[in-house]
């Protein structure tokens, strides 16, 4: 460290000091990151408990210093219920992306909203199955090419691009839901005080959040990472808009 | 005035994905096009430290922690 300057950032204690298998530029490490500062920030790294999910974030639980459990594909939001209920005060969240939550887990993920679950949903929705190879997903976009629709999504056969985040808007048990992004430092603040709110709400036992990121795959999208970026501006962020699509925390306050 | 800062990256934690590089609003980082990691991968690095303002857009956009951000004790 250099005289005469003092640290304001430095990496969390709370991510171990691994090099993440993530490709160069994907948000799941940035997520990972913002998960585990609001953890320490918090100081709740004793007893917090995340859900693996199957996918690239399968391994999460060897970057993260807390108490992790994997699940089988797609049931993070089974496991998550069961563990909240028998430890109703750790903080659980379960982390998983589309298509693990929006595809083969749409029936355990709508379920455990509709019962109004206490946990947090971090959902990474990077439009494609990024693991396997990039074949399309629930959330690909329509004409958007992938190793699965080489001339583009068609909707005619493939349906509409899934807007999870509204469809669980709709429940009533759902406390909080918010779309978040990490394509800028802005919206990366954002999406690190969306994760803080609904921690907060977690420990008032308010229901079920839901945190989608509009995210990215370099690899998967066959770009650069910087490139990536532009995409996302350009063609996620119409269709999947930015922002809290339902809070009741702040209906009380007014 | 903004602050006067200074970033350390870690060499072996970057990935080069870029994402700080052009989020720097003072572009003062840059990545090492001469040289690689031990991953074989061009590493970003503090180009013209004197710019820097300690404004942590680089900290919080890296995907990897690789940065961090130390500010001038006025």
């Amino acid at each position: 460290m250099k005289e005469g300057y003092e640290l304001i950032y430095k990496r969390p204690k709370t991510l171990l000091d691994k090099r993440m298998h993530y490709c160069p530029g994907c948000f799941h490490s940035t997520m990972h990151k913002l998960l585990m500062e609001v953890v320490e920030e918090l100081d709740i790294q004793d007893r917090t408990v995340g859900i693996c999910p199957v996918g690239c974030s399968v391994f999460a639980y060897d970057y993260m210093d807390v108490d992790m459990q994997e699940a089988a594909h797609g049931r993070a939001a089974a496991v998550a219920t069961g563990i909240k209920r028998m430890l109703p005060d750790r903080i659980v969240f379960s982390y998983q992306g589309d298509g693990d939550l929006a595809a083969i887990g749409t029936a355990e993920t709508l379920h455990a909203c509709n019962r109004g679950e206490n946990f947090t949903f971090i959902f990474i929705n990077n439009g494609i199955y990024g693991m396997t190879g990039g074949q399309m997903a629930p959330t690909t976009l329509e004409n958007q090419k992938t190793s699965t629709s080489p001339y583009g999504r068609n909707s005619a056969t493939a349906g509409m691009p899934m807007k999870m985040a509204e469809i669980v808007a709709t429940f009533e048990k759902v406390y909080y839901v918010e779309r978040v992004s990490c394509n800028t430092p802005a919206n990366t603040r954002k999406a690190r005080k969306a994760i803080k709110k609904s921690f907060e709400y977690q420990m008032q036992s308010r229901g079920t959040s839901f945190i989608e990121v509009a995210s990215n795959c370099p690899s998967g999208w066959k770009c650069t990472p910087i490139e990536s970026l532009d995409w996302i501006k350009d063609q996620v962020l119409p269709y999947y808009p930015l922002g809290v699509l339902k809070d009741l925390g702040k209906e009380e306050v007014k | 005035m903004p602050f006067k800062g200074y970033v350390e990256i870690s060499v072996e934690g970057c990935k080069g994905c870029g994402l700080c590089v052009i989020h720097c609003p003072t572009e003062c980082l840059a990545l090492n096009m001469s040289d690689t990691n031990s991953y074989s991968l061009h590493y970003a690095y503090l180009k013209e430290p004197d710019k820097c303002i300690a404004c942590q857009n680089c900290s919080i956009i890296c995907p990897d922690a690789a940065i961090t951000v130390y500010k001038k004790i006025a």
